[in-house]
């Protein structure tokens, strides 16, 4: 441009910075549209779009017959089952592991006085363990535990409660050191046990946040097990596969409808639940 | 020193009655839960259930190890960080293109009408996403990466309409006062007001999809989770273990790497 | 012999560069049922070295003995049963806000009750008349089942008080027990204490910021500046030239609990600047000045 040979100092200095990370966005994109085969003329492949046209075509109206309400009624009474037991069986998991894991809950670092090096072991371990339960992805918790223990529920609640359970514990040791921790610490300076320490001095301040989290993570649990039947550990997820392999698609559109309402309800439920703590 | 009198040990017990009640209802919420699957807990932690896990659990020892299969682990990874990178990076755009009528801006219908698409989206989960996305676009990472962005962006798309009507307005009135286009009030004034709040959420949701997308292969839509669900249907289970050890690296070194980034942003100054 | 140092030393975070020095040989010999009153200006070291006595810091150097042993040599369950036989008052007693005044005194013999007794109390209070008599001597009575958040700063210290004496342990520590309270009250409290220290034959030490209540109640009082024991003396012994120098006062100023300006009332004793640390003092009775 003509001008820029008499104004060469009007041009945005960031303008060459922004091109180049610009290109090199489009760059890095390339290989990933590549490696996660983007291919969207896929969805309009003949045959792609025979089969989904016709399952969709199901989709309305919804089966609303009274033999197969009843079955997604047991299904859902099911996943809601599966979540509460295996939020519980976290719980039941967390709790010692959180406690073992409380700085302030530790007699042996006041001083520091005798079996330090025994506290930080113990310490050390459960924190592995933990890292372990909730470092696999619940899901693959259900499929090997279904290859344990056959189908049915009992996989999928000792999924969510071992994965839970590793999520739990770290939090509940980060929301307890988070708080006062003075009265623990007290209570252990006169010669008090660490559970009671904890009892006494650290759950009347946490209670509140212990709970709080732990109906969310409920609410996860709900999500969780509704997909669990995809793997054979039971619930809904178990009546959609089934469905979804036999292309029937008003039962597929009704368990939707049932997912829809499921989650807006544990959503709900936790909402209302955590306002009643505050 | 007098024994307690019965005023006091009414006032001592009267303490939270309602807490109590509560705790019985959980409780007896929970006890009713492993009734109704008929979970009988002592026969699963019994001794030869124990042994019987034991003896599955060997099965996986050693981890395959070969150059070969590592290649394939290799692969598996990368085709999940793609999966997920691709899935929240359409979901981002997808839902700040809903949230914008979801946040009221083109009239009360379309507002109603996208919360209730975004509702949609959102409640059904990811994995059941992909199985129906195995359907229409076939086996594949492909589906996979729609499957995520399907349900991200009914996520994000709430998310990202919080923050618009959360943001502050004097700075879109000034320009709309000045007579300017809504949409480039909305590229010169608001965009830039929440824009770190928008990005902060992505990566949040990425870091999430990271560990989702390690699972949706085992309905088939690619990544890791569909060669873990391979491998073990053909009682693989050397290579089995390798992908478990795969997905928990990932996962574990996803966290530390939030967990690092987290800390730095929260130093002043950093 | 209730307690002894022998040249303890403390550095606070000793490890790292900004160590901060709380003590420097600092040596002392305890009967049991001796009373002593710590006094000195703030940051003398007198919280660290009640805490050191707690065995709830580990000093950096010389020897601690309590109740006959050696905290830093005893195993974790002895270190426990020794820990469960000191009470100590704190000057801002940690206590959750939430818990009840009950539960917060019950808490006190939980290092004495087996687990079970101390988990089933907190269902139902396994000892109602107990903790009341406490409160009670203290004038606090009334707010036995209050929860702790509705209680003013001088009732809630009252509290801490509380559940030490209904520890009932073989050696007092109070650091700054009275300091929330108004004089009178303050009085009924250290009185308290003296009696519990006296009808069991226990051993009290007291951190006191109100020179007055120490020179009046307690038979010998100890002066400590900069981490260094000043002086060691009966009351009667400590001249106003003493405390002048304990706190570095021209004005003549010194603290006290009602804040009024204070002046010994036994002018023209002559100054024993005895060596610090000289072992037993006749138990005096409370002497009003
Ligand atoms: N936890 C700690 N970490 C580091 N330094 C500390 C700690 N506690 C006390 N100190 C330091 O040790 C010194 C003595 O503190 P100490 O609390 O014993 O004083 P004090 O006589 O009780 O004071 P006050 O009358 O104000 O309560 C002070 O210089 C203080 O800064
Ligand atoms: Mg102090």
């Amino acid at each position: 441009m003509s001008h820029s040979v008499a104004q060469p100092r009007l041009r945005d200095p960031d303008a060459r910075r922004r091109a180049g990370w610009a290109l090199l966005a489009l760059l890095a994109l390339w290989p990933l549209v590549q490696i996660a085969e983007f291919r969207p003329v896929d969805l309009f492949d003949a045959r792609n779009l025979a089969v989904m046209g016709g399952f969709l075509g199901q989709f309305f109206p919804p089966n609303l017959s009274g033999e197969f309400l009843v079955f997604v009624l047991k299904a859902t009474i099911e996943t809601l089952a599966m979540a509460t037991a295996g939020t519980a069986l976290a719980m039941l998991l967390a709790l010692p592991l959180g406690l073992v894991l409380t700085h302030s809950l530790s007699v042996s670092r006041i001083g520091p006085g005798p079996d330090r090096s025994v506290g930080e072991a113990i310490r050390a371990l459960a924190r592995m363990v933990l890292l372990i339960l909730r470092g696999i992805p619940e899901l693959v918790w259900a499929l090997l535990l279904v290859r344990a223990f056959g189908l049915g529920p009992a996989a999928g609640v000792l999924a969510i409660g071992l994965t839970y359970g590793g999520m739990l514990g770290k939090v509940y040791s980060e929301i307890m050191e988070s708080g006062d921790t003075r009265p623990a610490r007290v209570l252990l300076e006169t010669g008090s046990g660490r559970l009671m320490a904890f009892f006494y001095g650290l759950l009347p301040g946490a209670a509140q946040e212990l709970a709080s989290y732990t109906i969310y993570r409920w609410e996860c649990a709900v999500r969780a097990s509704v997909i669990m039947g995809f793997v054979g550990a039971g619930g809904l997820g178990q009546l959609m596969d089934q469905s979804m392999k036999m292309l029937n698609g008003g039962e597929v559109s009704t368990i939707l409808i049932v997912f829809l309402l499921l989650v807006l309800l544990a959503d709900a439920l936790s909402v209302f639940l955590r306002k009643l703590l505050a | 020193m007098s024994a307690a009198t019965f005023a006091e040990r009414r006032a001592a017990m009267g303490f939270c009655l309602q807490c109590w009640l509560t705790l019985l209802l959980l409780s007896l919420l929970v006890w009713a839960s492993f009734a109704y699957l008929s979970l009988d807990l002592s026969r699963l932690f019994s001794a030869e259930s124990g042994r019987g896990m034991l003896r599955f659990v060997l099965r996986f020892f050693p981890p395959d190890t070969s150059a070969e299969f590592l290649r394939k682990i290799a692969k598996g990874t990368l085709e999940t960080l793609a999966i997920s990178a691709l899935g929240t990076l359409l979901a981002a755009g997808a839902g700040l293109l809903l949230a914008l009528p979801a946040a009221g801006r083109m009239g009360p219908v379309l507002k109603a009408l996208t919360r209730f698409l975004l509702n949609a989206l959102r409640s059904v989960p990811e994995l059941v996403w992909a199985a129906l996305m195995v359907l229409a676009a076939g086996l594949g990472p492909f589906a996979g990466t729609l499957a995520l962005a399907l349900h991200t962006s009914g996520v994000l798309g709430r998310l990202f309409a919080e923050s618009l009507e959360n943001a502050a307005p004097e700075p879109a009135r000034a320009l709309v006062e000045s007579g300017a286009a809504p949409a480039l009030v909305f590229g010169y004034a608001t965009l830039p007001l929440i824009a770190p709040q928008l990005i902060a959420y992505s990566l949040y949701r990425w870091e999430m999809n990271i560990r989702m997308a390690t699972v949706l292969g085992f309905v088939g839509a690619g990544g890791l989770g569909q060669m873990l669900y391979y491998e073990l249907s053909l009682l693989h289970e050397a290579q089995a273990s390798s992908v478990i050890i795969a997905m928990f690296a990932l996962v574990v070194l996803v966290d530390a790497a939030s967990a690092f980034v987290r800390r730095r942003q929260m130093r002043p100054g950093g | 012999m209730s307690f002894e140092l022998d040249r303890v030393g403390l550095i606070h975070d000793a490890g790292q560069a900004q160590g901060q020095r709380a003590l420097r040989a600092v040596s002392i010999k305890v009967a049991r049922g001796e009373r002593l009153a710590i006094i000195g200006p703030s940051g003398a070291g007198k919280t660290t070295l009640l805490r050191i006595l707690a065995s709830s810091i580990r000093p950096t150097e010389g020897r601690v003995s309590v109740l006959g042993n050696n905290p830093w040599q005893l195993n974790g369950s002895k270190l426990r049963q020794l820990r469960s036989r000191i009470g100590f008052i704190h000057q801002a007693p940690p206590i959750p806000p939430r818990q009840r005044a009950i539960t917060a005194v019950l808490a006190g013999r939980l290092g004495q009750w087996p687990w079970w007794k101390s988990a089933l109390s907190l269902i139902y209070p396994a000892d109602i008349a107990g903790p009341r008599d406490q409160l009670a001597r203290l004038d606090l009575a009334d707010r036995l089942f209050d929860r702790c958040d509705r209680l003013s700063g001088g009732q809630l210290q009252r509290v801490g008080v509380a559940r030490v004496l209904y520890q009932a342990p073989d050696l007092l520590l109070a650091d700054e027990p009275v300091s929330a309270m108004d004089p009178a009250l303050a009085d009924l409290t250290v009185s308290q204490l003296h009696q519990e220290a006296q009808s069991r034959g226990v051993t009290l030490v007291a951190s006191l910021h109100a020179v007055d209540i120490a020179l009046r109640w307690f038979p010998r009082v100890i002066g400590l500046k900069a981490g260094e024991l000043v002086f060691d003396l009966p009351p009667e012994k400590v001249s106003e030239g003493v405390l002048r120098d304990l706190y570095a006062s021209e004005t003549g100023v010194l603290p006290s609990q009602d804040n009024q300006p204070f002046h010994l009332a036994f002018e023209g004793h002559a100054v024993d600047e005895a060596p610090a640390g000289r072992g037993q003092v006749p138990v005096a009775p409370p002497r009003v000045i």
